[in-house]
């Protein structure tokens, strides 16, 4: 017999909404949750992506916790008894989602979000009611879009500042770090040195960031034209999974085509060679084969 | 990494020089360079008064940070200013202790005559949140960039005053006095403030007449594990506001077997109405570092840091030289009292930012990133400064091991009662009589302590006390038989927090200041997370609203609002800030009785 | 040497390995994706080389740099070798167990001592003996190269004096252990193994071979040539003497990528019969008698590609190709039926199943697996084999199986393009992060990181020669001159200067070129030209110029 030993993985054991689970130490919560079918709401959490947990829509109730914790990113504890749909649950993920619609343009955030806003029967507009205070409208995050180059814009007045772009071009892929948080509080924005446009910037064009923003504040400006024109059709549009003509790597790229033409480009998060990320030709450089 | 920096921007000579100085002052004090930005950062903005793209790049290039990430780091603080400023910048508090004391007439005065907060190319003025001199309000930070930067703090600051400071830069010395106990009949019971007002703080040789490194000296005979039982014994609980076992933060650390360990005092003292970790560095830096010296040997730690808030110009430059002499002398280095005993320790500067005083941010602020907090656990004793185990103290904690080394743990804990042992540090300002740093064992009542400070100012009718300060809760005048223990002020659902005890009389305009707490929390949540970001200016509109008397639909929706925002701040906030937000404005708007509220009728004063 | 020609290991790899050497790549720029993978291993702790003349951005992520003369990696390697050796850090039992020619080896490179090693290569004897030291001692150890080991008169003993090193200390055949050539066409892997190389069917296996040509000829009817093909060196030679008369080119513009394009000019202006079969109407196109538009392989057609990894993955149909254009296949089967044979309309799946037949290497790789599994590495010779992403693990099995991988001797070679106080600049020629080759691709989108072509040069010489940044200069070589702006390089010694091939439109750098080529693999020495540089009669300049 030439039998390997397996290695040893310790499991511990949790309740969830008064469910059993026996899940391997140090998953997470999220992950306990969804192998018993509990589908949580997330909008800064990507698997690709080292968890930040700033958003707070995925916090549950753990007892013995004085406060809600973040399934995305806390490790399940022996014995740890959960609840993700308790009151206070409902409470905190259905102001979140108030608060976050109150002050930011989420209309062309992932379909994902509406759905969830419905569902915790979130109502933006009770947090910012028009016309009624003497210190001007309610605080908004509307600012100018900004287009300083051919390949995507970075609209801000879309962003939930859930960190995922910074994450991408720093830390979690690109390394290149072009852009930061800065600025504070309410005011804290993405942001270039000095605010500088992407050309005077470190910016590499890899658009990773565009491929992990949740609410398309950074946009192909593909995309962005088109919705200008009135012509983004989504229902029309296919993706199909094909190899990037350019260096030996082999990126697989997600070809989005509208009307026989690329319109977008993305790659699965979930493939071993990009985990979702692409160069900037790989991410920009297919308009060769369109000019027909 | 391919760093890219800004294209054409280069830094003066002036820039260059301050900046590298600042960065061989603490080279080697952490890993790698990033810890170095902060100190980087305070050079180039005391250089020019401002951090220009110039300085930027070559900071950036000196530590091989990116240009965008040091953008980000340097936006984050108030002191720093990322566009071309007045090198003379004098600083206005008009936080709820100053406001009391007339600070609101005083910016409108100052924006009459030299126009606009932050405009003028000399000099200017800007608003500021608490300077942490509220015993001695209306305050004042008179900051004076160049090639020799100057830093002033005015106290009982008048118009005149304020004005020639914006017009000459110069500022009267120093007045009043911050410990009322330790004048006149000087209380013998004082044992944190011993030596305030009795030994010259710039003096080792008269520390050690009263006292000073004795108990170092214990300590070294005694040992780590014996210090160590000492401080559990004693039931030594943290005096930032949490309230949680020293002891045992200092077991968990001395057993990690993860190396390094790192000691840091949290001297980020920037709770509204909190001054008494000001007073003691002021007054008595060595004890500080005495302190800090037997809490390094035994939890194993040799490099120390003191983390102090950027508004502190003069407990700033005391303990810069207290460590410089005590090195000198021996009393830290690599042979600490010649018997092989090794600790370092470095003093940074924040730079104005509230949530640096949360201790996760005050790591990756000293580290060098956003000062946002981490969210825990894991917890600093796992994973702290430079993501090993750390202990972080509050400099009244610290102060407290010197006592309980000399005399014993359980000695120590004979005082105060059973569950809150020693004495406590209180920040009496507002309309006080005799406003200042009170030192009483835990378990005197408010009412008691109120009467030590002279009762109510001018003998007028209590309105309100805020306990713990902006984080904290108001309590009203039939709360004052209230216990002044952990314990206590728990089960009255209140917070001693950091031992701030602000007195409204009956001509405070409360509205005004819950809107002024309601903004203090928008200015200085860091806009990590969603209920804090969000929820702090929400709540603030809310308030506004509901002051003016112009609520959207009625009153009661309004007031749900402002009840539906605090709790989701306090269940789903990354941190202690967002977490206590809404605590005080909550408080008041249950306790004090709707007519009370003088402006819910009457509408805001002089808004 | 291992009788496969494929990187040894998953680019996962290097995320688990000590130390990388980064040797003749700019991978930050060239390999993007590739790089993140190489910056995880630094994050998980891996120390980082890099060999490179230049100071590049991928250098910049480096803890030691070894900035060595152009040309001079078989004396670095050689030096690194002997010094392994004499420090007695070889592996020796792996040596003993797995290799042959050890002693040989030994023997020559005896003479590259540290102070020849510093001699030859301007490396500091200390940071080469540190190096030396580092890699025999990892636990794990991997070296990657691109075309700055390969574009030389001498590539393929660059290549094995790598390889070389990594026989000395054990480091291939084991997970983080390996040597990984990162490939700089999508698909020049997937050509090689599928035949397109003078010298191998399908699957590496050798046209020389009786035995396996009798399996080709039986599977195919038709006998097959028993000596191998002209490397494309070798083809422009044969065009010079008249052997080679008509070519078809597929998918290539050798017009503008070969090196002294004036002498490709003319031979490819001689040719009887040109037929170039492209989806763009390339300069090689121009003088064509024949052109047969193409659909883009990668996203008008179906099909596989091989990635440096040896991982063969589905490109997929996406768009309809534009007006005439047809898929590869169609045109080739159409070109089949008029010269007679009759391959019906086979689908892509269905050549890939002839594949599957006759190379052992995909035997087990069926479309289903490929869509199902994201890919595969060869070898996978069967449908239950999971795939390699590590080669050569047999060299660690004892004993071996097969044959065991054996060390060539190889010698110092200088780049034939001499320096002269005529020539006294070497130029170097490499390849831009939003740009790819001749730029017929990359040149259909605006990048805003594009700033046309630029002859850098170092601050010193800069200097030296009187120029600023943006002024436009004279660069003459022995074959030709070009003029471009000046762009000025922190990054480059003195001495060194630096082109691409992105704009041959506006600036033909290959007239400057030297196409001496390595006589084994036939790639030409584009990465060591001696030039000058020349002030225009009046100052001149073109854009800023420099900024970036």
């Amino acid at each position: 017999m030439n039998a390997v030993p397996l290695p040893f993985v310790r499991t511990v054991e949790v309740t969830i909404d008064g469910r059993t689970v026996r899940v391997p130490e140090g998953t997470t919560i999220i992950n306990a949750c969804k192998t018993i079918g509990i589908d949580t709401p997330t909008l800064c959490y990507l698997e690709n992506l080292t968890p930040v947990n700033v958003c707070r829509v995925c916090v549950v109730e753990v007892e013995g916790s004085r406060v809600l914790v973040p399934a995305c990113s806390r490790p399940v504890d022996p014995g740890m008894v959960i609840h993700t749909d308790s009151d206070r649950v409902r409470h905190s993920r259905k102001l979140v989602f108030e608060l976050l619609g109150s002050s930011v343009d989420l209309s062309t955030a992932e379909p994902r979000f509406k759905a969830d806003m419905e569902k915790y029967g979130a109502a933006p507009e009770r947090l910012a009611p028009s016309g009624h205070s003497d210190h001007g409208a309610p605080a908004t995050v509307q600012q100018p879009v900004k287009i300083d180059n051919d390949l995507y814009v970075r609209d801000y007045s879309k962003c939930v500042l859930c960190y995922k772009c910074v994450e991408a071009c720093g830390t979690d892929a690109q390394h290149t770090f072009a852009i930061a948080v800065a600025g504070r509080g309410f005011g804290a924005t993405i942001s270039t040195e000095f605010d500088t446009d992407l050309p005077d910037s470190a910016c590499v064009y890899c658009g990773n960031c565009i491929g992990v923003c949740p609410t398309g504040a950074l946009m192909f400006k593909t995309e962005h034209d088109m919705r200008a024109a009135g012509t983004w059709d989504e229902s029309r549009q296919t993706a199909t999974d094909t190899i990037c003509p350019y260096c030996g790597v082999g990126c697989t790229l997600s070809l989005h085509v509208q009307d026989n033409t690329i319109v977008k480009v993305t790659s699965p998060n979930d493939h071993d060679v990009t985990e979702g990320h692409l160069c900037i030709k790989g991410r920009f450089g297919w308009q060769f084969v369109q000019n027909r | 990494m391919d760093l890219h920096l800004i294209p054409g921007a280069t830094a003066s000579a002036e820039e260059r020089a301050a900046i590298d100085a600042a960065i061989a002052a603490v080279i080697g004090t952490g890993p790698g360079t990033r810890h170095m930005l902060l100190p980087a950062l305070h050079a180039a903005q005391s250089c020019a008064g401002w951090i220009s793209e110039g300085a930027l790049n070559h900071i950036c290039a000196q530590l091989s940070v990116p240009p965008a990430e040091a953008y980000g780091v340097a936006t984050f603080y108030h002191l720093f200013s990322t566009e071309c400023q007045a090198p003379r910048v004098v600083h206005v508090c008009d936080d709820i202790a100053c406001r009391v004391k007339g600070a609101q007439g005083l910016c409108r005065s100052l924006e009459a005559t030299f126009g606009p907060a932050g405009s003028g190319t000399e000099a200017t003025w800007k608003r500021s949140p608490c300077l942490g001199y509220c015993e001695q309000a209306p305050a004042a930070l008179v900051q004076h960039a160049g090639a020799s930067p100057v830093e002033h703090t005015i106290t009982h600051a008048t118009l005149t005053v304020l004005e020639t400071a914006v017009s000459t830069g110069e500022v009267p010395g120093p007045s009043g006095r911050a410990v009322p106990q330790a004048q006149g009949p000087r209380d013998p019971g004082l044992r944190l403030l011993r030596r305030v007002g009795v030994a010259d703080p710039a003096s080792l040789d008269d520390y050690r007449a009263h006292g000073g490194y004795q108990a170092l000296r214990r300590a070294l005979d005694i040992g780590p594990e014996a210090v160590l039982r000492e401080i559990i014994d004693s039931k030594l609980l943290g005096r930032g506001g949490a309230a949680f076992p020293t002891g045992r933060k200092w077991e968990a650390v001395a057993r990690s077997p993860v190396r390094p360990h790192y000691l840091v005092c949290n001297a980020d003292e920037s709770e509204p109405g909190t001054f008494k970790d000001r007073v003691l560095m002021e007054e008595d830096p060595f004890a500080l570092i005495e302190a800090m010296t037997i809490a390094g040997l035994a939890i194993g730690a040799e490099q120390g840091f003191i983390y102090i808030r950027g508004e502190y110009p003069r407990a700033t430059a005391r303990l810069q030289y207290a460590i410089a002499k005590a090195t000198r002398r021996g009393f830290l280095g690599d042979n600490i009292g010649g018997a092989g005993a090794r600790f370092h320790l470095n003093l940074r500067r924040g730079a104005g930012a509230y949530i640096c005083g949360e201790e996760t941010s005050l790591f990756n602020s000293l580290e060098g990133f956003r000062g946002e907090p981490r969210n825990k656990p894991p917890f600093p004793v796992q994973s702290g400064l430079f993501h090993k185990p750390t202990v972080i103290n509050n400099v009244e904690t610290l102060v407290n091991v010197i006592d309980i080394v000399l005399e014993g743990g359980p000695a120590y804990a004979g005082i105060g009662t059973a569950s809150s042992s020693g004495t406590k540090l209180f920040c009496l300002s507002g309309c006080v009589a005799k406003p200042g740093v009170y030192e009483v064992p835990f378990g005197m009542t408010l009412r008691g302590l109120l009467d030590l400070a002279g009762g109510v100012e001018g003998g007028r009718a209590l309105q309100a006390i805020l306990l713990g300060g902006a984080a904290g809760v108001f309590v009203t005048p039939d709360e004052l038989d209230m216990p002044l223990t952990f314990e206590g002020t728990r089960a009255a659902a209140a917070t001693l927090g950091s031992g701030v005890v602000m007195v409204f009389d009956d001509r405070v305009d409360l509205g005004d200041i819950l809107i002024r707490i309601a903004s203090f929390f928008r200015d200085e949540s860091c806009g990590q997370c969603v209920p804090c970001r969000i929820g702090t200016i929400r709540q603030e509109e809310a308030l506004h609203r509901l002051v003016a008397a112009r609520t959207s639909g009625d009153r009661l929706t309004e007031q749900t609002l402002i009840a539906d925002l605090g709790r989701v701040m306090r269940d789903a906030s990354i941190c202690g800030l967002g977490q206590t937000a809404a605590s005080a404005v909550e408080s008041a708007l249950k306790k004090i009785p709707f007519d009370s509220r003088r402006s819910l009728t009457a509408g805001p004063e002089g808004n | 040497m291992f009788g496969a020609g494929g990187g040894t290991s998953a680019y996962q790899e290097i995320e688990d390995t000590d130390l990388i050497i980064l040797w003749g790549s700019n991978a930050r720029e060239t390999h993007p994706i590739f790089f993140h993978h190489l910056l995880k291993g630094k994050k998980n702790g891996a120390r980082m080389y890099a060999i490179d003349p230049r100071r590049t951005s991928s250098v910049a992520w480096a803890d030691v740099w070894l900035g060595l003369e152009v040309g001079s990696d078989v004396a670095l390697a050689n030096t690194i070798g002997r010094e392994i050796i004499a420090a007695g850090l070889c592996n020796t039992a792996f040596i003993e167990r797995a290799t042959t020619g050890f002693d040989a080896y030994k023997a020559a490179v005896e003479s590259y001592t540290l102070e020849r090693g510093e001699q030859l290569t301007s490396v500091k004897a200390d940071v080469l003996r540190e190096m030396a030291h580092a890699y025999a001692r990892a636990d794990r150890a991997q070296i990657c190269w691109t075309l700055g080991i390969t574009e030389h008169h001498n590539a393929v003993d660059n290549v094995f004096a790598i390889i070389n090193l990594s026989l000395l200390t054990g480091h291939v055949g084991r997970w983080g252990s390996g040597l990984v050539p990162l490939r700089g066409q999508n698909n020049v892997q997937g050509g090689g193994d599928m035949g397109a190389i003078p010298n191998k069917f399908v699957g590496g296996q050798d046209v020389e071979d009786p035995a396996l040509r009798a399996t080709f000829e039986r599977e195919y009817g038709t006998s097959v040539p028993d000596t191998r093909g002209w490397h494309l060196s070798q083809m422009f030679e044969a065009m010079e003497h008249g052997e080679l008369k008509t070519v078809f080119v597929l998918g290539e513009n050798p017009m503008q990528s070969e090196a002294d394009a004036k002498r490709t000019r003319r031979l490819l202006e001689g040719l009887e019969h040109l037929v170039v079969q492209d989806i763009f109407l390339t300069k090689t196109a121009d003088v064509a008698h024949v052109v047969l538009p193409a659909a883009a392989s990668w996203c008008e057609s179906e099909g596989t590609v091989t990635s440096s990894e040896r991982r063969v993955q589905r490109v997929r149909k996406a768009l309809h190709p534009p007006g005439q254009a047809k898929d590869d296949l169609e045109i080739l089967t159409l070109l089949a039926k008029k010269l007679g044979k009759d391959w019906g309309a086979p689908t892509a799946a269905e050549v890939w199943q002839e594949v599957q037949r006759l190379s052992p290497w995909h035997g087990g790789m069926s479309y289903e697996r490929l869509e199902a599994e994201n890919g595969l590495q060869w070898p996978c010779p069967t449908l239950d084999h999971p795939g390699s992403p590590t080669l050569h693990t047999r060299l660690w099995s004892d004993p071996v199986e097969g044959a065991r991988a054996g060390f060539q001797v190889v010698h110092h070679s200088p780049p034939v393009d001499t320096l002269t106080d005529e020539f006294p600049l070497r130029l170097t020629t490499g390849r831009r992060l939003d740009s790819f080759n001749t730029g017929v691709q990359t040149g259909g989108y605006t990048s805003p990181l594009r700033h046309g072509e630029r002859i850098e040069v170092s601050p010193e010489d800069a200097v030296r020669l009187g120029v600023v940044a943006g002024e436009v200069v004279r660069v003459v070589s022995r074959r030709g001159a070009i003029v471009a702006p000046i762009k000025i390089d922190p990054g480059l010694r003195a001495g060194l200067t630096f082109m691409t091939m992105h704009f041959p439109d506006e600036v033909e750098t290959n007239i400057l070129t030297i196409d001496a080529v390595d006589p084994k693999s036939g790639t030409a020495e584009f990465k060591a030209a001696a030039i000058r540089i020349e002030k225009l009669g009046v100052p001149e300049t073109v854009g800023a110029g420099g900024a970036r």
